[in-house]
């Protein structure tokens, strides 16, 4: 049986009896267990996911009513509820903590009748870019188990490229999706502010981040969120889409269309060559599909990685703030201790990238700084809104290598604070503007994954995927060698 | 010049849910940490879900408090740890960048004075701390979240106030106007809580805390201007601070914690987007409200030339004004007011009193139909009520069954004062030299016949039989 698959194939041999839910799940699990020691994607698998398939085939051959899932294995990210399993965060502080509820993403493909693996790695809290900022230790790109695999969601990433289910869904922050998307050579999607429901997201800040697909195809991104989008009652900030069909005319083509080549991406000072030369095929390509490609320049991009860390270490600060350990958390005998000794003592517990941002963001935001920092932060966000919207009244698209660099080895940026934060260069401004944007996998170099990105206006996923779409049949790569 | 500011909070009781989920606003029936789930504990991955009638009762608020109420507005965090606040931070307003919150500058009339409010907000309320032994300094301090997230409004004064006395007169007035709106009961213990801030003339602002009811604050104030003062006399600065109101000892204590440097971080709340109040919603919300006792009062004034005090008594009390508001018609409504105030204060002057009484809205009215039809006097009437509270039975029998019914028969109250005259030879004599003291004998014909003889034709007869 081959795991090397898309959803969609999937359905379609589930449909056709080339083989049963369980059987393929029994294969899952079983991969699982032969290469996740190595790789260290999943940090907890879901016991009942057998049991989940065997209910599943029950319907199909009883003639029942299926959900358009079919039982296709799917992995969660460490930071999405379900109920009565640890959603640890890849934090000591969480390690023990178990949801009373499950989320509203992970409810739809439950209905759907998805089956769930297990809940993946990440960088503690969604605060990292490679994944060694988990407590429980890092994931391993399976294209080469000693680099990295991007991150924050890089147990997703991983999980999805080496076989170990068929998708995965990850959140993204600053490119939490789409920076391991690239790294490991899978779509990763960070939708429109508001189309997918944070509700049972473990945030990180709120204002900007979205849950994302991560697939194998594009038209499984298109298909997954289908299954997801949409407005939900339990989160004020999601938006009605009118129940679009993204998976509908996805083959269209992008003939005709305008795209933007964003200089201040292409051209950045840490752009290696490899990436740089994707970057040209990959202009070759849209403009071979028919599409017509110019540079366009908005100006505030380079400081949209100091107001991006300005403005989410300000929210990480108060959504972390619920973590005193009272409620729920770990063992601390209380006794002896005045309240802020034990909110101290019990808040310890976070690891040193939580901790930096924690403290940034009592800083940034505070009475006497905030001018300077957090305030003038919004500031270049709202000058980049209106820079993209002005930008999008002529183009189509905008893109964008996902990552200005490839994936790099465990160990060789990890004390370098600042250049990590430079990683997310290209992909915080999908973000502070709220507009969705696509890791597609576009080239293997030296055995490394580069993923390209594309933007689109808000609400525009349709032509998005149809673009990415267009790009992803324009490639050829490699299976990974794992 | 004493200036005394306020700041009070008032829980929006008569709502369905809590402010961001749907957990029972009125908690007080619930075992600790019984009406609670993931959104108001904060649990991790929870949201806010804005519950929007909340924002209609606290809008209604600013409009009956004459506030400007923006198009939209927006809620904010204020950030501290403080264990009976689940997220560690509160959700609730500001309006540093222009009006986001539900309601800015408006007033109060008290008595002459205009009182200015400074700005509504409309915030969650945090859990409830208890510690054993009701001391600070328990080993064990418990805490119960039942409380946290309850709709609470937050009003904020200028510094308007020139003593304790006019606090309590406007606490009074907003009180009654927030029962009256229906957003609130007031009366409920822990639903409306105020601190105040003091300054005297030359000195600085102190703010006091931790003040359990109305009647400690005014009790806080004075000892707070007191201690102020002498301050001032003995040359002494008053320091700038936050003191806390000690219930035990009827003292304000300074607080030594830091609380007046906290630095709270305000930002957006991200996860509840701005809300819209259109002009039609802010129609539909006035057109909707009671009416206001203030433009009651003016009603009963201008309609019915009621007496401004004896209007003001009757529209500021909902129990009063419902009485009244049933019984009056356009002939009556001055004698309906006259005998609420007269009589039926002074014996229903208490909530218990108002709800054990049997008086009807129809007794009122039949009673004073019997005093003007002259089948009573007023003195009757009086009698009359003390009955019909306790019993409730119906007007005429009550008359009856007391034998309360007028004495107008020309003869036998003729018999009566010849009796009176015989008794009171001396008064008889006062009242031929000096007819002003005539009323002495009135009054004895009155306890003779025990209040039932018609006045005007007693004091005619009296009259008659003084010039023969």
């Amino acid at each position: 049986m081959n795991l090397n698959t898309s959803i969609l194939k999937y359905i379609e041999d589930v449909k056709s009896k080339t083989f049963t839910v369980e059987e393929f799940v029994v294969e899952t699990l079983q991969r699982i267990k032969d290469v996740d020691g190595a790789v260290h994607a999943y940090l907890s698998l879901n016991d009942s996911a057998l049991t989940d398939a065997k209910l599943i085939d029950k319907k199909i051959s009883s003639g029942e009513k299926v959900g358009q899932c079919y039982g296709f294995p799917i992995s969660i990210k460490d930071n999405i509820c379900i109920t009565g399993t640890k959603t640890t965060c890849a934090s000591k502080i969480l390690e023990n903590f178990i949801a009373p509820y499950t989320s509203t993403v992970v409810n739809r493909l439950q209905n759907e009748d998805a089956v769930i693996t297990g809940k993946t790695n990440l960088d503690e809290f969604a605060m990292g870019l490679t994944t060694e900022f988990s407590a429980f230790g890092p994931t391993k790109n399976p294209w080469n188990l000693d680099y990295v695999p991007g991150g924050s969601s890089g147990g997703s990433a991983a999980s999805v490229a080496a076989n170990e289910c068929l998708a995965s869904l990850g959140s993204d922050t600053g490119g939490s999706v789409r920076n391991p998307a690239s790294f490991c050579s899978v779509v990763g999607l960070k939708p429109t502010y508001g189309l997918i429901s944070r509700y049972g997201l473990i945030s990180y800040a709120n204002s900007i981040e979205q849950i994302g697909p991560m697939t194998k195809t594009v038209k499984d991104s298109a298909f997954l969120l289908n299954v997801i989008a949409g407005q939900d009652a339990n989160d004020d900030t999601t938006i009605n889409n009118n129940n679009v069909n993204y998976l509908e005319n996805i083959e269209d083509g992008i003939e005709g269309k305008k795209i933007g080549i964003i200089k201040e991406m292409t051209t950045s000072e840490g752009l290696s060559s490899e990436v740089s030369m994707a970057t040209k095929d990959a202009i070759r390509d849209f403009e071979s599909l028919g599409a017509s490609c110019e540079e366009v320049t908005l100006p505030t991009i380079p400081y949209t990685v100091a107001a991006y860390y300005t403005i989410t270490s300000t929210e990480a600060g108060s959504n972390l703030a619920r973590y005193d350990n009272i409620r729920y958390g770990y063992e601390l005998e209380s006794e002896g201790y005045e309240y802020n000794s034990y909110i101290s003592k019990s808040r310890a517990k976070f690891g040193p990238e939580v901790t930096r941002r924690i403290i940034l963001g009592g800083f940034v935001p505070s009475a006497g700084h905030a001018g300077k920092y957090f305030l003038k932060a919004l500031k270049v966000k709202s000058k980049l809104i209106s820079e993209i919207n002005q930008a999008f009244e002529k183009f189509d698209y905008l893109i964008a290598p996902t990552a200005p660099v490839q994936p790099f080895q465990f160990g060789e940026k990890i004390d370098d604070p600042v250049t990590l934060m430079l990683l997310d260069y290209n992909t915080v401004t999908a973000n502070l503007t709220g507009k969705p944007a696509i890791s597609v996998p576009y080239r293997v170099i030296n055995g490394l994954p580069i993923g390209m990105q594309i933007m689109a206006n808000s609400l525009k996923e349709k032509a998005l995927f149809q673009s990415a779409y267009a790009l992803e049949s324009k490639t050829n790569l490699p299976e990974v060698p794992l | 010049m004493t200036k005394i500011g306020l700041e009070i909070h008032c829980q929006l009781t008569k709502l369905e849910s809590k402010l961001f989920c749907s957990c029972k606003a009125n908690y007080r029936e619930f075992e600790p940490n019984h009406n609670i789930c993931p959104v108001c504990m904060g649990l991790p991955g929870s949201l806010p879900r804005l519950n929007q009638k909340a924002v209609e009762s606290a809008t209604s608020i600013a409009l009956a408090l004459t506030c400007d109420t923006p198009e939209k507005i927006a809620f904010f965090r204020k950030n501290y740890f403080y264990p009976d606040l689940p997220k560690n931070f509160q959700i609730t307003q500001l309006n540093v960048y222009g009006d986001m919150s539900v309601g800015g500058e408006g007033y109060v009339s008290v008595e002459d004075k205009k009182i200015k409010i400074r700005r509504i907000q409309l915030e969650e309320d945090p859990g409830r701390i208890i510690y054993e032994g009701a001391s600070e300094r328990t080993k064990i301090t418990l805490v119960d979240y039942n409380r946290a997230g309850t709709p609470l409004v937050e009003i904020v004064t200028d510094p308007d106030f020139e003593s304790p006395r006019q606090v309590r007169v406007f606490l009074n007035i907003l009180s009654d106007l927030l029962e009256n709106l229906g957003v609130a009961e007031p009366g409920l213990e822990g639903a409306m809580r105020a601190d105040g801030n003091v300054s005297i003339e030359g000195g600085n602002k102190v703010e006091i805390k931790n003040i359990g009811s109305f009647h400690d604050l005014e009790k806080a104030l004075h000892f707070e201007i007191t201690r102020q003062q002498s301050l001032f006399e003995r040359d002494i600065e008053i320091a700038q601070e936050t003191r806390h109101w000690d219930d035990r000892r009827k003292i304000t204590v300074s607080s030594r914690s830091k609380e007046e440097d906290q630095d709270y971080r305000y930002f957006l709340e991200n996860d509840i987007p701005w809300v819209k109040i259109d002009q039609s919603t802010r129609d539909r919300l006035k057109e909707n409200m009671p009416e206001s006792i203030s433009s009651k009062k003016e009603r009963y004034v201008e309609k019915f030339d009621i007496a401004p005090q004896v209007a003001d008594i009757i529209a500021s009390d909902k129990y009063y004004s419902k009485l009244f508001e049933n019984a009056y018609s356009d002939n009556n409504a001055k004698d309906i007011a006259n005998l609420i105030t007269t009589d039926v204060i002074g014996f229903i002057d208490t909530k218990e009193k108002q709800e054990n009484s049997k008086i009807t809205s129809k007794h009122l009215s039949d009673l004073i139909d019997a005093i003007n039809s002259k089948t009573i006097t007023r003195n009757s009437a009086k009698v009359a009520l003390q009955e019909i509270m306790k019993s409730g039975n119906d007007t005429k029998d009550v008359l009856k069954e007391m034998d309360l019914g007028q004495v107008s028969d020309s003869s036998k109250i003729d018999d009566i004062i010849s009796q009176i005259f015989e008794e009171e030879k001396q008064a008889v004599i006062d009242a031929k030299e000096r007819p002003e003291t005539v009323n002495f004998l009135v009054g004895k014909v009155m306890q003779k016949t025990k209040g039932k003889a018609d006045p005007v034709k007693t004091l005619e007869l009296i009259k008659s039989k003084l010039t023969q």
